[in-house]
């Protein structure tokens, strides 16, 4: 039951619509390191995010791929000993200046895990999770919100009729989508995927990674994936990254026929990792 | 080569097996003593307590003929300390739960109150009394009111609730704060939509459990200078009061057979109140818990 996503003439409210043409970057990671108490995770992180692109993320276990993409939204500082120093823009505004508020931060980036979290509650407040945080409570304008997220999802027409039934009992796949929509109803401009297929069977998987082509004309995605082939198919530009360093990050198609860097080649030929 | 003498291995085949039989026996004795103890006093309760237990018991105050002695002051003087004690307790253990869990920040001074609020659950409860007299009582001029021992009562299982609803909060997983952060949302709002409905079946749980101590409890209540004859309904949080444990407690300590019958009842009715209130703690447990 595959349902197209006939509903792609939903127009993202945007900020500012004029601007995106010459906008190229919507974050640009300037020397940024991190430690865990006396752990350094990252080292001298130095990379560009741009627009309306798909950056996938790769690297072995603990390379700090996780830990990167958690600094974006700064959900990284959850863990009580994390130590940061560097820069990270967002929009050209440093997201750790104390007058950047972590919660607008937030508000205009959303995130999907690695393992669907679904709040225990209905598949409709699931989704107006955000923005009724965000204070909008005309139930009207909910409703529209949950039913246009949920068809960006590519949920809609496998939840319409069970909207007010707890989430806890989709399949896995459909959690997963539902976390997307969740995401997507805060209408953020960047969604941040922290390996979203590593606990999906492989059709479900497939589902996703079309739904993020899709999602790429409206949002800046970043994706930090486990799986190089999911890599190679759905992004743009691929950053890859061992023991904390950014080792090469490039145009997707270069990285994976024809990379700089030996270890990214030894990586991506399966030599270790 | 073999190092393993098949023959020994037979010879000590059977001693193990009968030692692992001995200790099941031993283990089932010990079950079966606290089960024969529990027994022996439900059935002496209930056989002299049951006949004596009507409503007129229920209905009528304390008196010097035990055949019109109830226990309806003491019914009424248990509701008014509890209407003090629930709400004061829970919501002062919740509260120190959620700031000690969510808020405080990971140093010497939040560990030095986390234990020390397990230890303040072990306090016998007699000091707690002394401390109600001391501060309540005595330096706030409460007198032997209902409110003085509603807040002893409160100190008394604050620490209960405490451990409890930190407990409730700490089996929420990681994930569920991570999804509510990610949307911006503040602490605050996390803590209201997110936490606290997840935690609250086990945080009302715990305070049942905890309230279904102070019901029973008599030290504090007996310290602080309850009253054991009350002939009447407390009518404000002013009004002296007596509950049903120190009733109970000073039907067995008259000399007359009669009186010790009637206490009997009396335990019927509390321990009655008192399984009412665990099952409903058990039964929100098993209705709520959640499967993440």
């Amino acid at each position: 039951m595959t349902n197209a996503p006939e509903n792609k003439q939903v127009t993202i409210t945007n900020t500012i619509e004029p601007d995106k043409e010459d906008k190229k970057t919507i974050y640009s990671i300037d020397n940024f390191n991190l430690w865990y108490g006396d752990n350094q995770a990252l080292y001298d992180v130095q990379l560009d995010i741009p627009v309306n692109k798909v950056t996938a993320i790769i690297g072995p276990s603990g390379c700090g791929k996780s830990t990167f993409i958690k600094s974006l939204n700064r959900l990284v500082e959850l863990v009580p000993s994390v130590k940061m120093s560097g820069s990270i823009k967002y929009n050209d505004k440093e997201i750790f200046s104390p007058k950047f508020k972590v919660e607008d931060l937030r508000t205009s980036v959303g995130m999907v895990f690695q393992n669907p979290n679904p709040f225990p509650k209905s598949i409709y407040e699931n989704v107006v999770y955000g923005p009724k945080t965000h204070g909008i409570k005309k139930k009207k304008i909910l409703d529209e919100i949950v039913e246009k997220s949920l068809k960006e999802a590519a949920l809609w027409d496998e939840v319409k009729d069970r909207l007010n039934e707890n989430a806890f009992g989709l399949s896995g796949g459909q959690q997963q989508r539902l976390c997307i929509a969740r995401c997507l109803a805060i209408e953020p401009e960047v969604i941040l995927m922290d390996e979203p297929t590593s606990a999906l069977d492989p059709i479900s998987t497939t589902r996703i990674e079309e739904l993020v082509q899709e999602l790429k004309k409206d949002y800046s995605i970043a994706i930090v994936t486990h799986n190089m082939q999911q890599a190679a198919r759905i992004s743009d530009r691929t950053a890859f990254f061992l023991n904390g360093e950014v080792i090469e990050y490039n145009d997707t198609d270069k990285l994976f026929s024809n990379p700089d860097d030996k270890r990214t080649e030894d990586y991506i030929t399966g030599r270790f990792g | 080569m073999n190092l393993i003498d098949k023959q020994l291995v037979q010879n000590k085949m059977n001693n193990r097996i009968i030692k692992s039989r001995i200790m099941r026996t031993v283990f089932f004795l010990a079950t079966s003593f606290g089960i024969a103890v529990l027994a022996v006093l439900l059935y002496r309760v209930f056989s002299q307590g049951l006949p004596y237990l009507d409503w007129q018991f229920l209905t009528n105050f304390a008196s010097r003929f035990p055949e019109e002695a109830g226990i309806k002051a003491a019914i009424f003087g248990t509701l008014w300390v509890m209407a003090v004690t629930a709400p004061v307790s829970i919501v002062l253990g919740v509260g120190t739960a959620i700031y000690l869990e969510e808020y405080a920040k990971e140093n010497k001074f939040t560990r030095f109150i986390r234990m020390n609020i397990s230890n303040l659950a072990g306090v016998p409860s007699v000091v707690f009394g002394l401390l109600g007299l001391t501060v309540f009582v005595r330096l706030l001029e409460m007198g032997r009111s209902v409110m003085a021992g509603g807040l002893t009562m409160s100190l008394l299982i604050m620490p209960i609730i405490v451990v409890a609803a930190q407990e409730a909060i700490r089996s929420i997983p990681q994930n569920q704060y991570e999804a509510s952060y990610a949307m911006g949302a503040t602490k605050w709002q996390t803590v209201r939509r997110v936490i606290l409905p997840a935690a609250i079946p086990g945080m009302l749980t715990g305070s049942i459990l905890a309230l279904s101590r102070a019901i029973g409890e008599t030290a504090p209540l007996l310290t602080i200078g309850a009253m054991s004859f009350v002939a009447y309904v407390p009518g404000s949080i002013r009004d002296s009061f007596t509950v049903l444990p120190i009733q109970i407690y000073n039907w067995t300590g008259r000399p007359q057979e009669e009186f010790h019958i009637i206490a009997s009842a009396g335990i019927i009715v509390l321990l009655v109140a008192l399984i009412l209130m665990n099952s409903i703690a058990v039964f929100i447990r098993n209705k709520f818990s959640k499967r993440y």
